[in-house]
C-alpha cells in the first residue's frame, strides 16, 4: 500500500500575522513556519497504515525552500521520500493550480491513498482536497476522523452536526484530514537523524510538464477589527449581577 | 561569520519546544508538589532520543555536537528543571567519563544502555572533604587478588537514587592525589557493598533528586576502571574533562531558563495594571525588560559562538567553556531576581512558576564548578606561560 501524503507549509498558529506594506501579503520577517497542523494529521493516519500494510510513505509539498524543513519533519516522523515542487512560477498560485500542480506531481507516484488536510490554517479555502481528487480522478473522502482500510476500499468517518456521516469508498481514493482524526507523533531526535539521508527530490514546473500556474488575486488584506475592551458587570447581589448580565447579553450583545 | 544553525538542530529544538509545551509544562507544577517525575513522561523521553544526546551513534546515540546538545538543553529549560537533570546525568557527566576514556569493552557495554535510557548513570565525585577542592576526595579503592574493593561516601549525588551505575572517582595513591592517584570506576545498582544514602532536601529542583552514596567494602570486578589498567590513577584528568565539556551545557540550561522568564516578565507586564495602565508603560519596568533581553541576547552569541568554536576545534576550549558557564548563571540569576520584582508578591507565589524558576537557578552558580572556580580557571588560562 503506497500512500503520498500532501503538506503545506504555513504560519505557525502561534504567529502574529501583520499585514504587509503592500496590503496584499502577509510580512513574513518574523514567521515561523511550520507543517499545516492539518496536514500532520495526514501524516500520522499513514505512517499508522504502512506500520499494519506494509508499503511507502510519500510526502509532497510545493512552495519555496524553505518547505523543506516541513517535508524532513515528516521524514522524521517516518515518512520515507519527498518531493518538493519548487518553482518560481508558484508564487501566488491559487487553490486550484496548486491541486493541478499536486495531481502532475502525485500521479506519477501511483498511490493507493492520498491525504491531506481538511483545510490548511493560513487561507483557510479548504479547496485542494477536492480540486486534488478531480484532477486525479479518485473518490473524495473530506473532513474525516476515522479510517478502516479494508481489500481494495476504504471506509471513513466523518462528524456531522452531533452525528457521524460513515462513507465507503474504492482505492485509490483521496483523504482529508480532521483534527481528532489521531493524535501525531513527534518527530523524535533519531528521527531527525536518519531524515537527513532519506531521499528529498526537488522538482520544477517544467519537469511536471506544467507552465506558470494560474492565479485568482489578492486585491486586499485586512485585519480583523480590534477586539474592544472587556465590560464589567457589577451589582450587589448575586441575584443583581446575574440580572444585569442576562440584561447585557440581551439587550446589548443581543446573543440571548 | 556564518550564524546559521543547521536544519536539523532547528528541527530538533522544535520538537523539544513542542514537547515542553504539550507535555512537560502542563505537569511540572505536579511535578514540584509530588517531587517526582511520572513514569510514563520518562517514557516519552527515552523515544524521543532525549538520552543519548552526546552518545556516538554507533553506540545507539545521536553523536550531535556541542551546539545541537546545548539547543537542545535551551529548549528543555523552559520548563521545570528537574526533566533536562533528568537527562543530565546520562548525555552529560554521568557517560561522559566512559565515552572520552572508556575500553571499547566499556563502551559497547554501558554506552547503549545509556544512549536509549534504559539506564541511568550517574556521577560521584563530590564528597564531604572534597567539594571545590574535588582532588581531595576521601573515598579509597584497593586492588585485592581479582578484585577492587571502594570505601568512603560520597555526596551530593544527582539521580543517585535511579542510577543504575555510577562513574566513582577514589583514591588509589594518597601520595599522589590528582597526579597519579585518582582512579575512575564504574560501580553498578547491584554490586555488593554498594548502598544510596540520605536523600537531600534541597532549595529546589524538586522532581531531581541529590543522594549520599556510600560505598561499605563495595567489590567490583578488577575491568571496571574506566579506560582499563592503563587509566590506573588518571581518574582526575576523566574528571576534569567530563566537567569541562558540561559547562557549555550548563550555561545553555541557564540562558533557556532566563530566556523564560523574559517571555513569562514580559506578558505579565503587559496585563498587570496598576495606577491605571500596564505595568509595562512604567519606564521602571521597561529598563529591567531592556536589561534582561539584553543579557540574555550577550549570553546566547557566547554561548553558540563557544559551542561552535568547541565543535570545530574538536578539543575542549577551556577558557570559553568556563566563561559560559560564569556568563549565563549569572546572568540567568539576575533576570531571575528582575522578573520576581515584575511580578511583585505574585513572583513569590506558588502559584506562578516564576519562584521556581528563583529557586533552582540558584544552583547552577554553585554545582559542576562555582563561580569562583570558573573565575580561577579563566583566571590561570589568561596567566598562564
Ligand atoms: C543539587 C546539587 C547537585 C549536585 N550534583 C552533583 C553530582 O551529580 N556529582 C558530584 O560529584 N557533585 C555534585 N554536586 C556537588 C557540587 O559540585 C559541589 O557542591 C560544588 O562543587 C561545590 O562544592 P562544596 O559544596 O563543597 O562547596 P565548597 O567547595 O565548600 O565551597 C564553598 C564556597 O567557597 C568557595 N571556594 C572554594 N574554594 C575556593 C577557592 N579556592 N577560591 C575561592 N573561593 C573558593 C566556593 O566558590 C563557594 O562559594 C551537587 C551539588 C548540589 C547542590
Amino acid at each position: 500500500m503506497n500512500i503520498v501524503v500532501c503538506i503545506k507549509q504555513v504560519p505557525d498558529t502561534e504567529t502574529q500575522i501583520k499585514i504587509a506594506g503592500d496590503g496584499k501579503t502577509i510580512a513574513t520577517d518574523d514567521i515561523k513556519w511550520v507543517m499545516n497542523p492539518y496536514d500532520e494529521f495526514g501524516v500520522e493516519e499513514a505512517l499508522r497504515i504502512q506500520k499494519a500494510k506494509g508499503g511507502e510513505v510519500i510526502v509532497v509539498g510545493a512552495g519555496p525552500k524553505r518547505v523543506t524543513e516541513s517535508l524532513r519533519t515528516a521524514l522524521a516522523m517516518g515518512a520515507d521520500k519527498a518531493v518538493l515542487i519548487e518553482d518560481d512560477g508558484l508564487y501566488g498560485a491559487d487553490p486550484l493550480a496548486v491541486a493541478k500542480i499536486l495531481a502532475a506531481a502525485v500521479k506519477p507516484l501511483s498511490p493507493d491513498i492520498v491525504f491531506l488536510g481538511m483545510r490548511a490554517v493560513d487561507d483557510d479555502a479548504g479547496l485542494v482536497g477536492p480540486a486534488l481528487a478531480e484532477f486525479l480522478d479518485m473518490p473524495n473522502l473530506s473532513v474525516v476522523t476515522k479510517v478502516e482500510v479494508g481489500e481494495g476500499s476504504v471506509t471513513v468517518q466523518r462528524p456531522v452536526e452531533g452525528q457521524t456521516l460513515v462513507l465507503e469508498a474504492s482505492l485509490p481514493a483521496v483523504i482529508s484530514a480532521q483534527k481528532g482524526l489521531n493524535e501525531p507523533r513527534y518527530a523524535s531526535l533519531p528521527g531527525i537523524m536518519k531524515a537527513k539521508k532519506k531521499p528529498l527530490e526537488v522538482k520544477t514546473l517544467a519537469d511536471l510538464g506544467l507552465d506558470k500556474a494560474g492565479k485568482a488575486e489578492i486585491a486586499a488584506l485586512t485585519p480583523p477589527p480590534a477586539r474592544a475592551a472587556g465590560k464589567t458587570i457589577s451589582g450587589e447581589t448575586a441575584q443583581e449581577l446575574a440580572a444585569n448580565l442576562a440584561k447585557a447579553l440581551r439587550e446589548e450583545a443581543k446573543v440571548i | 561569520m556564518d550564524f546559521t544553525i543547521p536544519e536539523n538542530y532547528r528541527l530538533m529544538a522544535e520538537t523539544v519546544r513542542r514537547f515542553v509545551k504539550q507535555d512537560l509544562d502542563p505537569i511540572s507544577r505536579q511535578v514540584e508538589d509530588e517531587d517526582h517525575i511520572p513514569e510514563e513522561i520518562v517514557e516519552k523521553m527515552r523515544e524521543l532520543g532525549l538520552f543519548g544526546l552526546s552518545i556516538p551513534e554507533e553506540f545507539g546515540g545521536l553523536g550531535l555536537g556541542t551546539l545541537g546538545e546545548c539547543l537542545v538543553y535551551e529548549e528543555m529549560s523552559k520548563t521545570n528543571a528537574c526533566f533536562r537533570t533528568r537527562i543530565g546525568t546520562n548525555n552529560g557527566i554521568g557517560s561522559q567519563g566512559i565515552v572520552l576514556d572508556g575500553t571499547p569493552e566499556q563502551k559497547d557495554y554501558y554506552l547503549p544502555k545509556l544512549a536509549s535510557g534504559e539506564w541511568v548513570a550517574c556521577f560521584a565525585l563530590s564528597e564531604p572533604e572534597a567539594g571545590s577542592d574535588a582532588a581531595n576526595v576521601q573515598t579509597t579503592a584497593e586492588l585485592k587478588g581479582d578484585e577492587w574493593v571502594l570505601g568512603g561516601r560520597k555526596h551530593f549525588i544527582t539521580n543517585g537514587d535511579v542510577a543504575d551505575m555510577a562513574c566513582v572517582f577514589c583514591l588509589t595513591d594518597k601520595s599522589k592525589r590528582a597526579k597519579g592517584g585518582i582512579t575512575a570506576f564504574i560501580v553498578e545498582k547491584t554490586d555488593p557493598g554498594y548502598f544510596v544514602g540520605t536523600i537531600e532536601r534541597k532549595m529546589g529542583m524538586r522532581g531531581s533528586h541529590t543522594c549520599e552514596l556510600i560505598f561499605d567494602n563495595c567489590r567490583i570486578p578488577k575491568d571496571r576502571v574506566i579506560g582499563g589498567d592503563k587509566m590506573i590513577g588518571q581518574g582526575f584528568k576523566t574528571a576534569m574533562k567530563t566537567l569541562d565539556k558540561g559547562r557549555l551545557t550548563m550555561g545553555a540550561s541557564a540562558l533557556g531558563s532566563a530566556q523564560k522568564l523574559l517571555d513569562l516578565s514580559v506578558d505579565y507586564a503587559k496585563q498587570r495594571v496598576q495606577f491605571g495602565k500596564p505595568i509595562a508603560q512604567f519606564q521602571a519596568i521597561q529598563f529591567k525588560l531592556a536589561e534582561m533581553a539584553t543579557n540574555i541576547y550577550a549570553a546566547r552569541q557566547m554561548l553558540y559562538h563557544a559551542a561552535a568554536l568547541r565543535d570545530s576545534k574538536g578539543t575542549s576550549i577551556i577558557k570559553e567553556a568556563s566563561m559560559v558557564k560564569l556568563f549565563c548563571t549569572e546572568m540567568a540569576n539576575r533576570v531571575a531576581d528582575e522578573a520576581v520584582q515584575i511580578f511583585g508578591g505574585m513572583g513569590y507565589m506558588k502559584d506562578f512558576p516564576v519562584e521556581r524558576y528563583y529557586r533552582d537557578l540558584r544552583l547552577t552558580r554553585i554545582y559542576e564548578g562555582t563561580s569562583e572556580i570558573q573565575k580561577i580557571v579563566i583566571a590561570r588560562e589568561l596567566l598562564r606561560g
